[in-house]
């Protein structure tokens, strides 16, 4: 049987190939950061839009300016499938890989954020949550190495309700209307209810709720019950199929799109174009602009995909999550860079970069300067807010892109910032954690 | 000339009947036992033991759980991963509200939650079979974690429905490192498995394989064929109860409900047909292989390209690897479709004539 | 009244849905036994295919159309030739695995070749509201689900043709009865197996084309088999006329239980009513609505 004989050798040498695993294959002297992606399986198509633009803007540092103050970077990203499982293996093989860690990860995943958030600390990585993840660690008297940085998702709830509010008329406007929240059937969902009761009640309107099962792709009876509420607005809380599937059926049953608000998970290309013109008007509340505008997109597609030719797919530059990689990739550099000037130019730790993160000061100027222009809002980080900012802005679908509709927004900050106090102190009894601040 | 059995005689029906009856085997299992507790804890690094060796054995455990009620009892169930979710949240929830409880017990009655909640959803077994009955276990697949999202109270009403475990806490002492970590599992999967090969080779695992070859014939031969096949869904989920329990609790230290999917189902019905299909070792190979086999995928991809110099579109290998392992296993299938225990058997039926081949 | 009938209406043409999808399960599993878990890849895989070459070489639909066919048809003989023929005999537990096996193959494959990108595919056809009943009596039937159930009718009418009239199809019929007879009488097995997967590969791209217009090509294509195995539990694993009525059956309750139903339980029933329903349906019925009674001989 000699098929099997080869077969067999092969298993060998792949075993091999395992005695490398553990090896540090960072080049010396370069901040290696480490990248726990996705890009295969139900959000292969996020993935790929948000690591292609985070590593692209990698690339860009490499080729542009030479790295980070002459320390070059070097990365390497690791499959995860959007399974906790297998990004917990490939956190920890990425966290052996240089002898300064990871520099910071990107979990892109609440499974696998609340894997990581004991062993984190324990290895001394940062842990970068962009817009998911556990909301109470904003909180980083609690939270020391978690940084959910700018906004999340109980700021886009308030925030969302207010732009509803502006809409119907100001503050008081929203007196009696009726608003569905349609969600994704898991712990996502069910994120933002508590801040929208007590908004309902503050404000005065009626808030119904309606979860639609994983994976979301049949929505017949779920926008047949909001038929017949018929609700001034809906709120969409989805992610994946279920994003498209609830506009078409939006449709279907002739509710009005530009009465549609999603949130940032609910609010790319892959979820309009997916439902084709049925999408136009639709809004969504959105952590970064969309489009080519901005000159740090320029010149990725400049040097990139023209120059090196190192890029991903070009279709997918300047779409929302990828700018939105872009930026992710952006606050782990300049956390680097703010590490940097107190620590030295050479490649910083985990414990460093988590001083430049908690320090990190994101200006307009200073956006302005990185070429991020209005992609963003201005950050400032602190030790009792690792958000740093809190504002979103609502784009509108029409029909091809995506275009700003409202001004960079606070919802209810007072409001969020009393839940988040509270349910960290909740896990900090739990956990027997005392609330500190730590140093450098 | 090593491996023989010549020369070693049974002198008593005890001698006969143990779990090793060559004396190879036994020095064998001394030796990986050996390598185990304490050669694995001299050179694994911490990658070794969180991402590889812990998640191993927490598999090998829940396959020996679908082992012994698709491998030994005859009944496919795709239910697993739910019955593994039961298991972590009820542990998870022992330990939280009664006050002072060792976490052992815990463990115990966390499995056994998972066992009552595996007889209920055996119940349909004793009508029907085949893929009605598969695809029938589905249903408690889609249920249960709808219910452990939906009560908010298995979850400690946490915002985000993702529990955070407690601390590992034995007689003072804390299985808080990745070393303590693996060793807790390794004895727990270790002393389980053990109870689980007697149990097959006890009356109730006879009736089990009676019931799996011909149920009627089992039933003429006066075996309650109700209460074997409860006793094995219960067993079963019992095992995959105290799996997801120490899936949560040793491996992830968080339980998201969502993560005990279709999914993992599969990925352990994969291991117990690569494994072998009714063997207590095939469930630890086919673990092993499973667990394995996508990280080398993914390694030797990588090492190649930068070997060879080639910079592969990004996003690509994901793709390629997903392509290869589906092969693999297709591939396996064919060459083997008896499983990897099976090949060890070959093995040593080999060796026991080596070197002298005739 | 009116909201209760346009559920139930909404609830059955979402059946006829799922029963494309169960069609392509039923097809192969009469004729082979193989319970083809890749069934829901194919979609995916047919359904990107054509949306892929409808991109790269802007060809009319229905050239399109028949491009895709003929690649499915190489799929299904190539399935036949690699992973059925060697497997043959084996345990249907085995079979099965195989086919989770060639389910991560396609999925994978599909992706290689034209991306992970979600897509639009457009069939020129919006989903609205029928205006003339919603005016008439404010009642809600969607043009796009009423074509879709014509599609299904027709494919089903398609198939029974092709499975009474033709010869290929009496040979399919035979296989399916007993193989080792249809053997016997001689018919070739392999090339019946080929064909079947073929046709299968048809339905599948039937199903890719109704499903992917309604959620945009992407991934979650291939959750749609999920939806179609209470279907087939409930319409029994061997007939194409139960994947039709079970798929009518489910869609209904399952549509109207989460309305009615869903609001005591918190909602989000959907998920799993359809295979609690099929289960306690079995309880009654162990061999499905229209299955064959098997009778095991000591």
């Amino acid at each position: 049987m000699a098929w099997k004989k080869t077969a067999l050798a092969w298993i060998a040498g792949l075993t091999l190939a395992a005695g490398s695993l553990t090896a540090v294959a960072q080049q010396a002297g370069t901040q290696f950061v480490g990248i726990t992606g996705y890009r295969v399986g139900p959000y292969g198509a996020n993935g790929a839009a948000f690591f292609g633009g985070f590593t692209d803007y990698l690339q860009l540092v490499n080729a542009r300016d030479g790295g980070i103050n002459g320390v070059k970077l070097s990365w390497e990203e690791c499959e995860t499938e959007y399974n906790t499982a297998k990004g917990v293996e490939c956190y920890e093989r990425l966290k052996a890989r240089a002898d300064t860690g990871p520099t910071a990860i990107h979990p892109m995943s609440t499974g696998i954020t609340y894997a990581l958030l004991d062993k984190a600390p324990a290895d001394q990585v940062p842990l970068i949550t962009f817009g998911y993840g556990r909301t109470d660690a904003t909180d980083g008297r609690v939270f020391p190495w978690v940084f959910p940085l700018m906004s999340n998702y109980w700021d886009a709830a308030t925030a969302i309700i207010k732009f509803i509010a502006d809409k119907e008329g100001g503050e008081g406007g929203l007196k009696g209307k009726k608003i569905v929240l349609l969600y994704h059937d898991s712990a996502y969902g069910k994120e933002p209810h508590a801040v929208l009761e007590a908004e309902a009640k503050r404000r005065g309107f009626d808030l119904e709720m309606i979860p639609v099962p994983h994976p979301g792709n049949e929505q017949q009876s779920q926008w047949l019950q909001i038929r017949r509420i018929r609700p001034d607005w809906v709120i969409l809380w989805g992610w994946g199929v279920m994003n498209a599937t609830a506009i078409q059926t939006a449709q279907k049953v002739g509710f009005p799109r530009d009465r549609m608000v999603g949130n940032w998970w609910a609010g790319s290309e892959i979820d309009t174009e997916a439902a084709g013109p049925a999408a136009k008007g639709y809004y969504a509340a959105s952590l970064n602009l969309a489009g080519k505008k901005f000159p740090v997109v320029q010149d990725i597609e400049k040097i990139v995909y023209g120059k090196l030719n190192v890029g991903g797919d070009p279709k997918l530059i300047g779409t929302v999550l990828w700018n939105r990689g872009v930026a992710a990739a952006m606050f782990t550099l300049e956390a680097v860079r703010t590490a940097q000037a107190k620590y030295g130019k050479k490649p910083m730790n985990g414990a460093q970069v988590r001083w430049g993160l908690e320090h990190l000061d994101l200006s307009a100027k200073r956006l302005q300067k990185l070429g991020f222009g209005a992609m963003l809002p201005p950050i400032k980080v602190s030790c009792e807010n690792h958000g740093g900012s809190g504002e979103v802005r609502f784009q509108q679908w029409d029909g091809s892109a995506w275009q700003a509709a409202s001004d960079w927004m606070k919802g209810d900050s007072a409001l969020v910032h009393r839940m988040i106090e509270e349910s960290a102190a909740k896990y900090a009894a739990e956990k027997g954690i005392k609330p500190a601040c730590l140093g450098g | 000339m090593l491996y023989r059995e010549a020369g070693q005689f049974k002198t008593s029906y005890r001698a006969d009947q143990q779990i090793f009856p060559i004396l190879q085997d036994r020095i064998g299992m001394l030796v990986l036992g050996f390598v185990a507790l304490v050669g694995v804890p001299l050179v694994a690094s911490e990658y070794w033991l969180t991402a590889i060796l812990i998640p191993l054995l927490v598999f090998s455990l829940a396959a020996i759980g679908l082992n012994i009620l698709t491998g030994y009892a005859g009944q496919l169930s795709l239910g697993t991963a739910a019955f593994m979710a039961v298991g972590a949240v009820a542990t998870y929830n022992f330990q939280l509200r009664v006050p002072g409880i060792p976490i052992l017990v815990s463990f115990l009655l966390g499995g056994g939650t998972a066992a009552a909640v595996g007889a209920v959803f055996g119940l349909p077994s004793l009508r029907i079979k085949g893929f009605y009955l598969a695809v029938a276990t589905l249903a408690a697949q889609f249920f249960i974690p709808w219910l452990l999202v939906k009560v908010s109270w298995f979850s400690n009403d946490s915002a985000s429905g993702v529990i955070t475990t407690q601390p590992v806490e034995i007689l003072g002492f804390t299985f808080d490192t990745p070393l303590r970590k693996y060793l807790f599992a390794l004895v727990v999967v270790s002393v389980l498995a053990l109870v689980a090969k007697n149990l097959v080779r006890s009356h109730i695992g006879r009736a089990w394989m009676a019931v799996r070859d011909m149920d009627v014939a089992a039933e003429v031969i006066g075996i309650r064929i109700v209460r074997t096949k409860l006793v094995a869904f219960a067993v079963s989920s019992f095992y995959c109860g105290i799996a997801g329990a120490l899936y949560a609790f040793a491996y992830l230290g968080s339980v998201e409900t969502d993560g005990f999917n279709l999914d993992l189902s599969f990925r352990i019905l994969f291991m117990i047909i690569i494994g072998g299909v009714g063997s207590i070792l095939g469930s630890f190979l086919g673990a092993a292989f499973i667990t394995l086999l996508p990280i080398l995928l993914d390694v030797a991809l990588t090492e190649g390209a930068t070997a060879l110099g080639l910079q592969l579109p990004s996003g690509m290998t994901s793709m390629v690897q997903l392509v290869v392992f589906g092969a693999l296993i297709i591939f396996f299938l064919i060459v083997e479709p008896l499983g990897l225990a099976r090949l060890w058997q070959i093995a040593k039926e080999k060796l026991r004539l080596w070197p002298f081949p005739h | 009244m009116q909201f209760f009938f346009e559920v139930l209406i909404g609830g059955l043409l979402a059946g006829v849905m799922y029963s494309l999808v169960a069609l392509g399960f039923v097809l192969i599993y009469k004729a082979s036994g193989v319970f083809n878990f890749a069934q829901g890849s194919m979609v995916f895989f047919a359904a990107l295919t054509y949306v892929g070459l409808q991109e790269k070489f802007g060809l009319p639909g229905w050239a399109v159309f028949g491009l895709t066919l003929a690649v499915m048809v190489v799929l299904g003989i190539a399935i036949e030739r690699v992973v059925l023929r060697p497997l043959v005999n084996q345990p249907q537990i085995t079979l099965f695995m195989a086919t989770i096996g060639l389910a991560f193959f396609i999925e994978g494959l599909a992706q290689v070749i034209w991306g992970t990108q979600v897509r639009r595919l457009d069939l020129g056809l919006q989903d609205e509201p029928i205006a003339m009943l919603m005016d008439r009596f404010n009642m809600l039937v969607s043009k796009f689900d009423v074509v879709a159930a014509v599609v299904a009718g027709l494919l089903v009418a398609v198939l029974a043709v092709f499975f009474n009239r033709t010869r290929i199809g009496r040979a399919l019929r035979a296989v399916a009865d007993d193989h080792q007879a249809a053997l016997a009488v001689g018919i070739p097995l392999k090339q019946i197996w080929a064909i079947v997967w073929s046709v299968a590969g048809f339905v599948a791209l039937v199903a890719g084309l109704m499903w992917g217009a309604r959620n945009g090509v992407q991934f979650a294509l291939t959750f749609v088999a999920l939806k179609a195995l209470p279907v087939l539990i409930l319409g029994g694993f061997e007939s194409v006329l139960g994947a039709i009525v079970g798929g009518l059956i489910i869609g209904a309750s399952e549509k109207l239980a989460e309305v009615y139903l869903g609001p005591h339980l918190g909602g989000g029933i959907e998920g799993w009513f359809a295979y609690v329903m099929a289960l306690l349906f079995l309880l009654v019925r162990p061999e499905g609505l229209f299955g064959e009674k098997h009778i095991d001989r000591v």
